[in-house]
């Protein structure tokens, strides 16, 4: 047996839900195994107990949307030995990316009465923007087995087994009906990222893109489809405007939608 | 350190823990007297109401559960009420109860993660559930099979625990099968002991002993405890629709905090929550709950927020009792939703979130999109009176060391179960000594 002490396991939040944490808590049969293997050092949501880096493992959740957060993510990259991101608001800026497509002070504006005492940044960026990221795990929510491979994989410094297919391929292999082929509904799984487990389209509605694009995902010939099937190019362009809309791939085709709704 | 008299004493907490989100606490205690105690939310701010113009009104409940991880389905239920409203829908009973058996296993993860995870440490003197469970060990496993049970409702109804997939304006995507739905029942009943078996426990921890004079609103339906639906009622005697309730309300901005504080007619401030269901509600509680209640010493209201952790224990027990009753007749509504009805209006939702009151009001425009949002979230309408319960717990005790009235303030806050990230769209502690 050895006597070195657990690695340690630091989570910290910026803008974001708490929903990617959550998974974490919510990982009910796991998490006294998990709190046995590492030393929790810093995770707000969970305890009071709060101990100084270095960290082996810092688990980020959220994006930068203000200055004092692009300062404080700085000082949580030097602290930390492995830094990986989880959830769709720090791997791309998440839902308060939409902000990113106007201007802040007409945004600020509309919830506070006094815009002054508010200091945000007009963009919301993920961690990778500011500091090297070691590994990026995403979904809206993380789905929470796949939270345990990750921290699992870096506690004994392997690659994580985070499968990089559709969820169009889950669907398949679940042998649920094609909600776009059977029913005409749009659907954005032939261009997102597995890892809910095709959870939409087997409640029969369309995938609405939660986990992001897929590496090398066709959004121009989804786009065309979606089209043909009767949507209005400004809807079509909404589909790829939700929880990812800060990431390029998703936010070129959802102008590129825009404005030729804008021209028809 | 004593609170002598001309001694300055300042307690801060910078980055106030076991709460949802990110805020600060400072006290500053002058001559023995709590001079000021402030709340800071520094969460950033995420402008939902700005992105949400323009969309879809039926875009709505997805958009709106990404406030809040812990709560997704109060969003996404006051937001479907919300659109309902303005548009004349009516869904019916069957689609109701079904939300209201989602909403039961919101409430279940919610308060067993409060209960068990965040709040019971402090009273057994532990930094944290993990430290608690080495000791409790058994408690914090029923703690953990309750909230396993919470998820699974929100699997089975919702299609998935964290921001469910399977709720749209008019009702569902998919019903569930009787089967599925069948299924719950046993994980249900033994959930029902374990939320007995918690309130016996925590109705045996030490209160301080501070009572508050609190202005409750809360929502009240006829006949059941209140969760999907109802008007909105005080210990004052108001009793308004959700709509009229809205317009009560004002919101302020203060510059400490990037959450609006509300009051009543902008002067008055009230608590939602727990505390304020229970004392607006406590006829309506179903029967184990009720002699749950009554075995713990609950009267029919609670003033001392250090016992919220009793409510909150009860209102397990009615989650369970609820659901297992919604579970034992279920049919699966056919069809899962009403079709959304065409042209505009202006609608307001009301719900019971595990923390409070939540209500969303749009005004819809004639093509179906959202023209403007309101999002209210508890802890907004709670921020006034959490410093106020601050404040009377430091003057209460100021006879202890700074490091543990740092502690009694973090625990006045966290009797409110407050959600930071929803209110920002909150906690450091300091407490300054003069």
């Amino acid at each position: 047996m050895s006597s070195e002490p657990p690695p340690s396991l630091a989570v910290w939040k910026f803008a974001s839900c708490d929903g990617c944490q959550l998974s974490l808590l919510d990982c009910e049969d796991e998490l006294l195994g998990l709190a046995g293997a590492v030393h929790i050092a810093h995770f707000t949501e969970m305890t009071r107990a709060h101990v100084d880096g270095p960290y082996d493992v810092s688990l980020v959740e959220g994006s930068i949307t203000t200055s004092e957060d692009a300062e404080r993510i700085l000082a949580i990259r030097a602290a930390s030995r492995r830094l990986i991101t989880i959830g769709a608001c720090a791997t791309s800026g998440g839902v308060q990316a939409l902000r990113n497509l106007a201007a802040e002070g007409e945004f600020v504006g509309v919830v506070y009465a006094h815009p002054e005492y508010v200091s945000s940044l007009e963009t919301s960026t993920p961690i990778s923007a500011h500091v090297a990221v070691d590994f990026e795990l995403n979904g809206c929510p993380i789905d929470r087995r796949q939270l345990l491979e990750v921290i699992t994989a870096s506690l004994v410094g392997r690659r994580p087994v985070i499968p990089d297919h559709t969820v169009c391929q889950q669907c398949k292999g679940r042998g649920a009906v094609c909600v776009l082929v059977a029913h005409g509904t749009p659907c954005l799984g032939p261009v997102t990222r597995a890892g809910c487990g095709a959870l939409c389209p087997s409640v029969g509605r369309g995938c609405y893109g939660c986990f992001g694009p897929v590496g090398g995902a066709n959004t121009d010939a989804l786009a065309e489809r979606l089209l043909q099937l009767g949507m209005a190019p400004v809807d079509a362009s909404r589909l790829f405007s939700t929880f990812y809309s800060g990431n390029e791939v998703f936010a070129r085709q959802s102008v590129t939608l825009r404005r030729a709704g804008d021209a028809s | 350190m004593t609170g002598e008299a001309g001694q300055r004493r300042t307690i801060s907490v910078e980055g106030l823990a076991r709460v949802e989100g990110e805020g600060s606490l400072r006290v500053d205690v002058r001559g023995g007297r709590v001079e000021d105690v402030e709340l800071h939310i520094f969460e950033p701010p995420r402008f939902f109401e700005a992105f949400l113009r323009g969309r879809r009104a039926t875009e709505a409940p997805d958009l709106t559960a990404r406030i809040c991880g812990i709560c997704p389905v109060a969003y996404q239920m006051s937001a479907c009420t919300a659109v309902e409203d303005a548009l004349g829908m009516d869904v019916g009973r069957p689609i109701t109860d079904l939300r209201r058996l989602l909403y039961c296993g919101e409430w279940m993860q919610s308060h067993s993660l409060h209960v068990y995870m965040l709040h019971a440490p402090d009273f057994l003197g532990c930094q944290d559930a993990v430290e608690m469970a080495q000791e409790h060990r058994t408690a914090f496993e029923r703690g953990l099979a309750l909230k396993k049970t919470g998820n699974r409702i929100m699997e089975t109804v919702g299609g998935r625990a964290i921001h469910p997939v399977n709720v749209k304006v008019g009702g569902f995507y998919r019903a569930p099968s009787r089967a599925e739905v069948a299924a719950l029942s046993g994980p249900l009943h033994e959930a029902l002991a374990h939320a007995l078996a918690t309130v016996e426990w925590v109705g045996g921890f030490d209160f301080p002993d501070v009572q508050a004079d609190y202005r409750f609103v809360a929502l009240r339906g006829p006949g059941r405890y209140p969760l999907e639906s109802g008007r909105v009622v005080s210990s004052e005697g108001m009793d308004l629709t959700p709509g009229g309730f809205a317009d009560l309300v004002v919101e302020e901005q203060v510059a400490r905090s990037t959450a609006l504080q509300a009051r009543l007619e902008g002067r008055l401030e009230y608590l939602t929550g727990p505390l304020a269901r229970y004392a607006l509600n406590s006829s309506q509680l179903p029967d184990l709950a009720r002699q749950a209640a009554a075995r713990a010493g609950l009267g029919a209201t609670c003033t001392n927020p250090f016992r919220s952790i009793i409510v909150r224990a009860v209102e397990l027990v009615v989650a369970c009792e609820e659901a297992l009753a919604l579970v034992e007749r279920y049919e699966p509504p056919d069809p899962p939703t009403v079709p959304v009805a065409a042209g505009g209006g202006v609608g307001t939702g009301a719900t019971e979130a595990p923390r409070g009151l939540l209500f969303h009001r749009y005004r819809i425009d004639p093509e179906g999109s959202i023209a403007a949002a309101r999002i209210v979230p508890p802890t907004s309408q709670n921020q006034i009176v959490i410093e106020s319960d601050v404040r009377r717990a430091v003057q209460s005790a100021l006879d202890l060391t700074d490091d543990e009235l740092t502690w009694r303030s973090e625990q006045a806050v966290r009797n409110h179960d407050p959600c930071i990230s929803c209110a920002t769209h909150f906690l450091d502690v300091t407490v300054t000594r003069q």
